[in-house]
């Protein structure tokens, strides 16, 4: 059958099983918009910026494991979006992203709206294309899915020329796809399973860590299982909670900057040390030098570019956590492996030393609300079963320090690039994938406003998201780092002229409501909760100058903590 | 320690570039750098030049495989290989015995004389870049007008084969 371009790719969209695409209208897209237009397969939602496509797109993709798909106009379509773009790129999140061009034969003119998005956007896509033939559209459309979805996932971004949308060609959706030049390994080398195994085995004071790679493989049935089997505490990076339950007794918390006091002591006290689907980053490891001093290290990663990048490593495994975890397992239970209770008693004897300190302990006694406590009361009316978003701050932290998460995919947040803004777009699109689950965005002032127009799409698209704004009234995270290492001079850390929260919700067609007083909290909270079909912005006055604790200095060792 | 890394990619129109902005955006560096597509023409054979410690070489073998139009690749130097560079070289010429001076020169070194004018000569010249290094300091006097160097091609010894 023959087809223009813009009808190949909104067949293709539809017949590759995509149910949602965020975008933007503009010129050199309005081809595949009159295609939407004359097709029902598939839902396009209206954002209103750019960035909030690629966001809200990364939040579907986040929450259900599908790739997000984004569709915008050339130039400044394209490059609002590239902040999304680096942002799913960082956190290893599957999405394609469709870039409208400038005709082919204008290319490189400075035409209206030209910009390369295929240069501006390499450094931050796991791969790029420029379709130059409309019959190649359909193939690399299937490539483009096939690379963003399989191995170390990432976002791949089309640029298609607008004269290729007009372009008509034969169309047969491609099932089948093969690239000589890619091809992910995802089993893990047996030799080296073994090697790991008997390292574990002999472990006195044995140590998961574990990360985003868990989430993004499915595998935290597996991991919890190697957990319990082993019986050894048990850490998650920011990216990774979820990934082990966090009410299990073997739970240690956070790890890195602000990890707990129990994490970062166990890191730096295990002798054997599993690290599985996490990337050794900086904020985890602090200072190099002092990470983990005593442990010989075991490290699972699709990604070989991802091992013994930041810290050398004894064992390498390069494949799949699922994958590389069962046959793990499988190894153990073929050795009738039982973990050894006299020695693991005393490591666990060690540990809840560490965990009495209640590093993670307020006070609820003063008059201004503790943001700590916010979170913890959203988990219990939530019964900690919400898909939470954040934004990117101190309430952050807090939402990952005290929003205990059980299951995988719940926890949405921007980690690796840390993208103020992200909280609201991406709840839209957790709210879309779960039309039926709670979705909470726990924001701070600062950083809702970087996309407070998305309320307009929110009310659009009628999704009931509950905004949690704790709001200090400070860009808290920058104020806490001014008042720790700059003699608490705040510069440009207040934000000043802040808007009336409740009104601009109405204006936008939502609820409002504030609270200020510690006791009105759980009854507002509750009330927010209650009004199911609506969105409501909830805005909590938080105490000002409350930091997060615990805090790894930079440059300092993780058992270098600074304590409340 | 320097390193020669030969890598083939898919002939795709932006290949080079990605190589060029990894290894910037990682802060590596390139000595040299050649690119031509082989006798498969969907297939371009890349030799890099570059230097680093083990680790730096590891992560950049590991983060070059990592690009999607990178087929296969080899470090040639972890084992025997050739490495050939050619070499374009204008030298200005001036009276008859600093003529005859550089005839000599290129003799020595097995370069050819390709293009001639009263005041100068046009030199090619093959080999390992030490060589090469090495005529342009041998030329001493004559004063070089202009120098063309195709950075380093390389290939192993014996049978094993870099192919797809
Ligand atoms: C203000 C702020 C403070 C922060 N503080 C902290 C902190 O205190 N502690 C903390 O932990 N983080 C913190 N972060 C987040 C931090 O910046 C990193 O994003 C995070 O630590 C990285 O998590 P990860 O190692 O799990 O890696 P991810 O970025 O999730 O990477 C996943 C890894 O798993 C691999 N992988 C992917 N898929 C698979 C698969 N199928 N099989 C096997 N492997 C796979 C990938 O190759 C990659 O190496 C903070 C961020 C911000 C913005
Ligand atoms: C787009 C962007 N700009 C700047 C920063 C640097 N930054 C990190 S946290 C932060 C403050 C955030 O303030 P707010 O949203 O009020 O959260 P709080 O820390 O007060 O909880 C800033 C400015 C960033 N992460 N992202
Ligand atoms: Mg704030």
């Amino acid at each position: 059958m023959k087809l223009t371009g813009a009808e190949i790719l909104t067949r293709f969209l539809a017949d590759e099983g995509v149910e949602y695409v965020f975008g933007y209208p503009g010129g050199a897209v309005l081809h595949i918009y009159d295609a939407l237009h004359r097709q029902d397969r598939l839902k396009h939602i209206l954002v209103r910026h750019e960035q909030a496509a690629t966001h809200a797109a990364d939040g579907y993709a986040r929450s259900t494991g599908k790739p997000g798909v984004v569709l915008v106009t050339s130039g400044p379509g394209a490059t609002n979006a590239v902040t999304g773009i680096a942002t799913a790129y960082m956190d290893s999140i599957p999405m394609v992203v469709i870039t409208g061009q400038v005709p082919t034969s204008l290319i490189g003119n400075d035409a209206f709206q030209e910009v390369d998005s295929v240069g501006i956007t390499r450094p931050c896509v796991k791969h790029n294309f420029l379709v130059k033939d409309v019959k190649d559209l359909a193939m690399m459309l299937k490539k483009a899915f096939y690379i963003a979805t399989t191995g170390r996932p990432g976002p791949v971004v089309v640029d298609i020329p607008k004269d290729i949308t007009a372009e008509v060609t034969e169309y047969k959706y491609p099932r089948q796809i093969e690239m000589r030049s890619y091809n992910p390994v995802v089993k893990g080398h047996p030799g080296q399973i073994k090697r790991a195994v008997k390292m574990m085995v002999g472990a006195k004071r044995p140590m998961i860590y574990s990360g985003g790679g868990v989430i993004l493989d499915d595998a935290s049935k597996a991991l919890t299982e190697l957990g319990h089997l082993l019986n050894c505490p048990v850490t998650n990076t920011t990216m990774g909670l979820g990934g082990f339950p966090a009410s299990d007794r073997q739970f240690v918390g956070l790890l890195g900057m602000h990890g707990t006091y129990e994490a970062n002591m166990a890191i730096s006290n295990c002798d054997v040390m599993i690290a599985i689907g996490a990337r050794f980053d900086d904020r985890v490891t602090g200072n190099i030098e002092k990470f983990a001093p005593k442990a010989k290290i075991i490290h699972v990663d699709i990604d070989p570019a991802s091992i013994s990048k930041n810290v050398k490593v004894d064992v390498p495994i390069v494949g799949g956590v699922n994958n590389v975890v069962k046959a793990m397992l499988k190894q153990l239970k073929a050795d009738g492996f039982q973990p050894n209770e006299e020695v693991l008693g005393k490591w666990w004897e060690q540990i809840e030393k560490w965990r009495a300190k209640d590093c993670l302990k307020y006070s609820t006694d003063g008059d201004r609300i503790k943001p700590q406590h916010a979170v913890d009361l959203v988990h219990q009316i939530t019964k900690g079963d919400a898909f939470v978003t954040s934004d990117v701050g101190q309430h952050q932290m807090w939402a990952a320090q005290y929003y205990g998460f059980d299951k995988p995919r719940r926890w949405i947040n921007s980690g690796g690039l840390g993208t103020m803004g992200f909280g609201l777009p991406a709840a839209m699109g957790v709210q879309l994938a779960h039309p039926k689950a709670q979705v909470v965005c726990i924001t701070g002032e600062g950083s809702i406003q970087m996309n407070i127009q998305e309320l307009s799409t929110c009310l659009q698209h009628c999704l009931p998201i509950k905004i949690v704004c704790l709001n200090n009234g400070y860009l808290g995270m920058v104020r806490q780092w001014q008042e720790f290492f700059y003699d608490n001079r705040y510069s440009h850390s207040y934000m000043d002229s802040l808007p009336d929260f409740v009104k601009l919700a109405e204006a936008y067609g939502h609820v409002g409501i504030q609270v200020d007083k510690p006791a009105d909290m759980e009854g507002a909270i509750k009330e927010t909760f209650k009004l199911k079909d609506r969105l409501v912005f909830l805005n909590i006055l938080t105490d000002p100058e409350e930091n997060v604790y615990p805090m790894v200095p930079a440059g300092a060792g993780l058992d270098e903590m600074i304590l409340i | 320690m320097r390193h020669i890394i030969s890598i083939l990619m898919e002939n795709e129109a932006g290949a080079l570039s990605r190589v060029a902005g990894l290894f910037s955006a990682r802060g590596y560096n390139i000595e040299s750098l050649t690119v031509a597509p082989t006798e498969d023409i969907t297939l371009s054979r890349m030799t890099l030049v570059t230097r680093g410690s083990d680790e730096i070489i590891e992560q950049i073998t590991k983060q070059l495989n990592k690009l999607i139009d990178v087929v296969k690749l080899v470090d040639l130097a972890e084992g025997p290989h050739v490495e050939r560079e050619m070499m374009l070289i204008k030298v200005k010429t001036s009276g008859a015995g600093a003529r005859e001076e550089v005839i000599r020169l290129v003799e020595i070194f097995r370069g050819n004389i390709i293009d001639v004018t009263p005041t100068t000569y046009t030199i090619e010249l093959t080999g390992h870049a030490d060589k090469l290094d090495a005529f342009i300091v041998a030329l001493d006097k004559a004063p070089i007008l202009e120098t063309v160097r195709s950075g380093v091609s390389a290939i192993s010894r014996g049978t094993k084969s870099l192919h797809v």
